[in-house]
């Protein structure tokens, strides 16, 4: 096995101090099946019970609690063991951080998450309800509050950082950054933007861009880079280092040199050209093009489909066709630059709701409708419209979207729903976050996906009712006027989606999407069994790993690279200054020892760098994959 | 003690002041009072009026219906690889429709290194430039076009409409003055609307309605000489304006550009590799040198192919420069051709391979036109020769645009070429007109 780790008896000890003695936490798997699902059932009857009994004082709540109960029951099947992440009841600290998430609210909202599954730690009681699905949502998804000293810590480096780059600036002024022949000129950028990414961001640059030489597959070579002026520019070396490749978005490991997709793009290129020179509105549009639309519109399970050459342009192009200034548009605060761009286009109003949070959401949309439009003296908007993601790809986490469907409803809101890194990649046959909740497609309004993650090309989707693609077909900034997608990268997609959906009369898709789920869960039950923190959903294949620090960014990724393995990081701006991350992004084309080599490796080095802030108990147990 | 004393002063206060006084202060709290109690508890609805109106609310539907009919629902199919000749509805064509200037797509060179790359990275990059996204090719491709323009630095982004798109709005924050020509295309309006800058467009071409609104923000600073130090000025234009076809009059513009210290945004969307004697574009065609200082704006796409596909591109307009007088010498025997049309008028530079054709009498509506030219091409591609009305949405463009077939010329046509696609568009244009 190899993954047991050596200090297993303490840790078991540990554990079940911390557990109270009560019932065995998380029995390990032994083939993918769910050991103690009865035991989270009658857990979950035990705490239904004072819920039905208590009279409901608003029937509608009561019949969305119940419409949300029937969902719930429904894609409950695949409830996977897992290890429970949170520091259930351990050592809350008062939540005097600004939060949003999840865990933070469910404490607020007054009930403590649980260890294992000991029901003795449900509190059902509690006024505000406890929504079933609500809290299946928070048993799945990990998080965990910063150690007090570590964020103490993490904001005396970050200032520290700061204040050695004003002392830089003001004694150094190195000649690459001025600009030459606009003396007098306003400057170009921001005093604080150039400041920032000159003396903050520097120190860590050689960590972000890195070139690469190969397909980024589950492995690829990184062009080794070195400098010598301290992160100012650099210098290639002309050595390559091979490296396991945990960054790039290729969800199903469809980024291949050879294989099917390859040959037949190869194929395409040959007979069609390289390009068309024109977009689909003038000389622009084959066949090809519109049997993919319609092969993904039989993939998302909906009317129609419309394809963009870019998945960033399909929302910041597409997005101010749909909404106008008199429209409403609520959120999600952890949503891609992409969709802000979209939105900051189309001149509606904007209002953010906390990262999945469903109060957060309902309160905005009650207001929305309430007090109407305050620009026009509280005219009721024309459209209000809710703006989530399938898996937010700096969070890990995934949306919730029953949920969110049923709130839809209940205040006639459209549902946009960006899956550009779940579609592929969640669901039994990789159809996105909508059948993996067992949702029915035509409850979300707006289906949008890219191209460019699960099925290794480039490009963009947008699907829906018949009725709403003829109108962006009409309307869409990207479809009139930006050429159209060049052959072969066409090619590519309608190939990988064929496989996907077994059109090509093998199974290769079907185990390529549960291989990726199956990586998925080994991994982040190890990291958890490691002690890191991680964010996110259990079966988001996108893993967080907290490491707080802004300068354990840098280290973690330079040491992971002299351990070839290649990962991302990503720090302040992009995450709150708190929060620097590092990510993991799995693939299909992953295999146990890749991943069993990756684990042993981030173990090590998160013990070096003291990365294991977790203080829940850990799972004993070795995981089996 | 200083409790009595402050107590009696007090006392003598109220008792010194006039009843009505009192009355009036005491009346100004209350409603003080009052105000600020309202104002809080006013803004609340109860929970049943919130419930109805929640059950009354009514949203519009997600999109209008769309006419069956609508031009865009029925596109063309192209049935071939595009090159001189396209097969477009099953019409085997030479073609004046597609951007294609130089004639590259059916070099078989560039498509064999493009394969071959494909062989080495794959299809897609699978992340973004930060993370994994940036592969050698791409650093070669930027290397290459910085030499190529003699500038800095270049950047490659993966799709030519966000390019503009994007990068403006990079540069161009709130409060910054952005002149435009009226005339650009639509995603440098989309650029502009971005960027929540101030725009000011100036008449097509027309240096001197710039040089006005730029004297005019100049008094505008000198009220305000503090913020004028904070506004950052840029210049937007194009190369060779998509929209018309015509060139920007860029020495007087860098002229300006000097003396009222703007940054000049370019866009050489059609005129990179088509103006100049080796293809730089219209900086060398008007001999004017280094236009920017840092970070210049290019599209090329992220798939490591096309990247490829460009930098073997980049290798012939090096190897063979003679290319790009090849196309201008066509760009002008096709306007010296096309002059001559009966019922259509050409508009655009000579040197220009980007033209426009339009109604040389003017109908009563942008439908009516745009029916007309939608005839005409259906015409001309029936009797083999692809030209296409300039596709625009109408409602979107933030100044109305006539339509127009949109010429785009293409090194290969030969002299007969050209003068079967004039006889072709010539018949039609008489019969429909």
């Amino acid at each position: 096995m190899g993954n047991v780790d050596d200090d297993g008896a303490t840790f078991q000890q540990s554990y079940a101090k911390c557990s109270n003695g009560t019932t065995k936490a998380s029995t390990p798997i032994s083939n993918g099946h769910i050991p103690n699902q009865h035991l989270a059932e009658s857990c979950r009857d035990e705490q239904q019970q004072p819920q039905q009994q208590k009279v409901p004082q608003d029937e509608q709540e009561e019949e969305l609690q119940q419409l949300l109960l029937n969902k719930q029951l429904k894609f409950s099947a695949p409830a996977y063991t897992e290890i429970r992440t949170r520091s259930g009841g351990l050592n809350f600290k008062g939540v005097s951080e600004s939060s949003y998430h999840p865990a933070k609210q469910a404490e607020a909202n007054g009930y403590v998450s649980q260890t294992g599954s000991s029901c003795d730690k449900f509190k059902p009681s509690r006024a505000d309800g406890v929504l079933s699905a609500e809290q299946e949502h928070y048993q799945k998804t990990s998080f965990e509050d910063v150690p007090l000293y570590t964020a103490c810590l993490t904001y005396l480096g970050f200032y520290l950082l700061m204040i050695l780059g004003y002392i830089n600036q003001l004694l150094f002024v190195p000649k690459v950054a001025t600009e030459k022949g606009r003396e007098g000129y306003v400057a170009l950028y921001d005093a604080f933007e150039s400041f920032y990414s000159r003396y903050v961001y520097r120190r860590v640059r050689d960590c972000w861009n890195r070139p690469i030489c190969s397909v980024p597959g589950d492995e690829l070579v990184l062009k080794d880079r070195v400098t010598d002026d301290y992160g100012w520019s650099f210098r290639f070396t002309g050595t390559e280092t091979r490296c396991l490749n945990l960054g790039s978005y290729n969800y199903l490991g469809f980024a291949a040199a050879t294989g099917p997709c390859a040959d037949d793009s190869e194929n395409r290129a040959r007979q069609d050209g390289l390009a068309y020179c024109s977009p689909r509105s003038e000389l622009g549009n084959t066949q090809l093009h519109i049997d993919l639309e319609r092969l993904t519109a039989r993939y998302c399970g909906v009317e129609d489909a419309i394809v963009f050459g870019m998945g960033f342009a399909t929302n910041a192009l597409n997005l101010p066709s749909l909404l106008g200034p008199d429209c409403l548009v609520v959120s999600d605060e952890k949503n891609h630059a992409s969709i802000i761009l979209g939105l900051r286009l189309s001149g509606a109003t904007t209002r953010v709701f906390k990262h999945n949070s469903m109060r957060d959401l309902e309160r905005v949309l009650r207001n929305g409708i309430c007090y109407g439009n305050p620009k026009k003296g509280g005219k009721p908007w024309n459209k209000i419209m809710i703006l989530v993601e399938g898996i937010f790809s700096m969070e890990g986490s995934i949306v919730r979207l029953p949920e969110i469907i049923a709130l839809k409803k209940k205040y006639k809101a459209y549902l946009y729903l960006d899956e550009a890194h779940s579609i592929g990649s969640m669901g039994p046959t990789g159809r996105g976050v909508v059948e993996y909740f067992g949702a029915d497609p035509k409850d979300v309004d707006i289906l949008m996906g890219t191209f460019t993650k699960s099925f290794g090309s480039a490009g963009g989707y947008i699907a829906g009712s018949k009725k709403l693609i003829d109108f962006l077909r009409t309307n869409s900034h990207a479809h009139c006027y930006a050429g159209s997608i060049s052959p072969p990268i066409v090619q590519q997609i309608y190939t990988s989606m064929s496989i996907i959906m077994g059109e090509d009369n093998t199974d290769t898709g079907r185990q390529k999407v549960q291989q990726l789920a199956r990586n998925t869960r080994y991994f982040r039950r190890r990291l958890a069994q490691m002690g890191v923190i991680t964010y996110g959903h259990e079966d988001s294949p996108v893993v967080p790993m907290l490491v707080y620090l802004f300068s354990k960014i840098g280290a973690v990724i330079r040491t992971l690279t002299t351990r070839h393995i290649a990962v991302v990081g990503a720090g302040f701006p992009a995450t709150p200054i708190m929060e620097g991350r590092i990510r993991f992004c799995l693939s299909a084309a992953h295999t146990k020892e890749q991943l069993d080599y990756a684990l042993d490796v981030i173990d090590d080095v998160s013990e070096n760098l003291g990365l294991k802030y977790s203080r829940k108990p850990r799972d004993p147990h070795p995981i089996e994959y | 003690m200083m409790g009595i004393q402050l107590f009696n002063e007090l006392g003598s206060i109220f008792r010194n002041t006039p009843t009505y006084a009192l009355v009036l202060e005491t009346l100004l709290l209350i409603t003080v009072i009052a105000l600020l109690l309202h104002k809080r508890g006013g803004r609340g609805l109860s929970k049943e009026q919130q419930e109805s109106l929640i059950e009354q609310y009514e949203p519009e539907p997600l999109v209008a219906d769309t006419d069956p009919d609508h031009p865009l629902l029925h596109t063309r199919l192209v049935e071939s690889r595009v090159g001189k000749r396209i097969v477009v509805n099953g019409h085997d064509c030479l073609n004046v429709g597609s951007h294609n200037y130089l004639g590259l797509l059916e070099d078989n060179e560039i498509l064999e290194e493009a394969c071959k790359c494909l062989r080495k990275y794959g299809v897609g990059s699978c992340g973004p430039r930060g993370f994994y996204g940036t592969m050698d090719v791409h650093l070669e491709l930027e290397d290459r076009l910085a030499k190529f323009m003699g500038l800095e630095e270049a950047i490659v982004y993966s799709y030519g409409f966000s390019t503009v798109a994007s990068a403006i709005p990079a540069y161009a924050k709130r409060g910054d003055i952005i002149y435009v020509d009226e005339a650009v295309n639509f995603a440098i309006q989309k650029g502009l609307d971005a960027s929540r800058s101030t725009i000011v467009f100036f008449k097509h071409n027309d240096v001197q309605d710039l040089e006005r609104s730029l004297q005019q923000q100049e008094k505008r600073d000198q009220q305000n000489p503090k913020k004028a130090q904070k506004t950052r000025r840029f210049l937007v234009v194009e190369g060779i304006y998509m929209n018309t076809g015509k060139l920007c009059p860029l020495p007087e513009l860098v002229e300006l550009r000097k003396k009222y210290k703007l940054r000049l945004f370019l866009d050489e969307t059609v005129s990179f590799g088509t103006l100049g004697k080796t293809g730089r574009g219209i900086t060398e065609h008007f001999n004017v040198n280094r236009l920017s200082g840092l970070g210049y704006i290019f599209s090329a796409s992220l798939p490591p192919m096309l990247t490829q596909a460009a930098i073997s591109a980049l290798d012939r307009f090096e190897r063979e420069p003679q290319i790009f007088g090849q196309l201008q010498e066509r760009s002008r025997q096709v306007h010296t051709q096309f002059k001559l049309f009966t019922k259509l008028k050409l508009d655009g530079d000579e040197l220009s391979p980007v033209k426009h054709l339009y109604l040389a009498e003017s109908r009563e509506s942008f439908e009516v036109e745009s029916k007309l030219f939608s005839q005409v091409s259906d015409k001309c591609i029936e009797r083999g020769v692809a030209v296409v009305e300039a596709a625009y949405l109408r409602n979107r463009e933030h100044k109305p645009i006539r339509p127009s077939l949109r010429i785009a010329v293409n090194r290969l046509l030969t002299d007969k070429d050209i003068r079967e696609i004039f006889d072709v568009i010539e018949a039609v244009s008489i019969a429909v007109l």
